[in-house]
């Protein structure tokens, strides 16, 4: 039991580290995620960190909630909340905190310059995102050419996400990948 | 408060593949909570602002309107319901795994979540365009993170206010 709560410490922990720099949400800190959850603690394969995020992206609700997928494989419901409310408490707190000073610095000019300074790395970050995510289910030609031919139907077209998911998912168990 | 919870539980439940649009439909249209101008402001505050932006603007409305409780209800409302969904198909997941079909088709699955993760990369870089400046630190975070994965904190630390000082000397 001791090695239980530990990881569920841990996980409670994780999350709220990575809450406060989950700049333009959670595909942001995802690498950084699966460096954690993968490499430093195994708690499970870059395959079954990448099938998580899947089934979290395939279900209904914010796509933050594949934390509490990870926190639930990792360590059942108190893994589930220690992750999610992990996640949620420290940006909640501050969205909270500065929702009321909004108004006073909405139109500084060193907020459009924060702004500005913020988008190439939250772009940096979720294309490192795509790139870590990618490489751990191209385990195929045919699944890296349904990734790639998937993001380019997404940006051209006003194709809904669920159906890709969908396409991906009957190919898959239709064995044609 | 209860209309709170019950309003960000309905989004929460329909939100497939991203939730801010129907948001957006409860708050101005359905329910009239704030004109198109206020949510579209609101939700300025929750992008720039780490977090989930939907989570965010869960507290921000909530607070707004009723305080600490308010918030709770709204963010409560938003991911309660989702939470046992994902929880109950996960637990599915595990179950049938070892079924060939369901394998293949959950690795089907992950390599379509990959494409969506891309595709929103690709969305999200739209507006660097020849912005070299940005395009560079771009490439930076991305050597950093995937390739030499380095710890994001630590990376954050010192390329955030690089970022920020590079766009202040070029403006």
């Amino acid at each position: 039991m001791a090695g239980l709560s530990g990881e569920v410490g841990e996980i409670a922990s994780l999350f709220a580290q990575l809450s406060l720099v989950s700049v333009g949400g959670i595909n942001a800190v995802l690498p950084e995620l699966q460096r954690q959850v993968v490499e430093r603690h195994g708690w499970m394969s870059a395959g079954e960190f990448a099938a998580l995020y899947a089934l979290a992206q395939a279900a209904p609700g914010p796509n933050m909630l594949v934390s509490t997928l990870i926190g639930w494989h990792v360590a059942g419901v108190a893994g589930a909340l220690a992750a999610t409310v992990g996640l949620v408490g420290p940006c909640a707190l501050l969205t909270y905190v500065v929702a009321g000073a909004w108004q006073r610095f909405r139109d500084r000019p060193w907020r459009r310059l924060v702004q500005a300074g913020l988008v190439p790395v939250t772009a940096g970050l979720v294309m490192a995102a795509a790139i870590v995510l990618s490489m751990a289910t191209a385990i195929s030609v045919g699944h890296a050419i349904l990734t790639g031919v998937g993001a380019g139907l997404l940006v051209a077209t006003r194709l809904h996400p669920l159906w890709l998911l969908a396409a991906g998912a009957a190919l898959g168990a239709a064995g044609v990948l | 408060m209860a209309a709170l919870f019950w309003g960000f539980l309905s989004i929460g439940i329909i939100g497939f593949g991203g939730v801010l649009p129907w948001a957006r439909r409860m708050v101005v249209e359905q329910r009239r909570w704030q004109s198109a101008a206020e949510f579209t402001d609101l939700l300025g505050l929750c992008q720039f602002l780490p977090g989930p932006n939907i989570i965010n603007f869960a507290v921000a409305l909530g607070g707004r309107f009723h305080g600490p409780r308010g918030a709770v209800a709204a963010v409560v409302g938003l991911i309660s319901l989702p939470m046992l969904l994902v929880i109950g198909l996960g637990s599915l997941y595990a179950a049938y795994s070892a079924y060939p079909m369901v394998a293949n088709g959950a690795a089907g699955l992950a390599a379509a979540a990959s494409g969506l993760v891309l595709a929103t990369a690709l969305k999200i870089a739209a507006p660097l365009a020849g912005q070299w400046l940005g395009i560079a630190v771009a490439v930076v975070v991305i050597g950093a993170i995937a390739w030499l994965r380095l710890p994001l904190v630590a990376t954050l630390a010192v390329l955030v206010p690089i970022s920020i000082l590079l766009h202040r000397w070029r403006a």
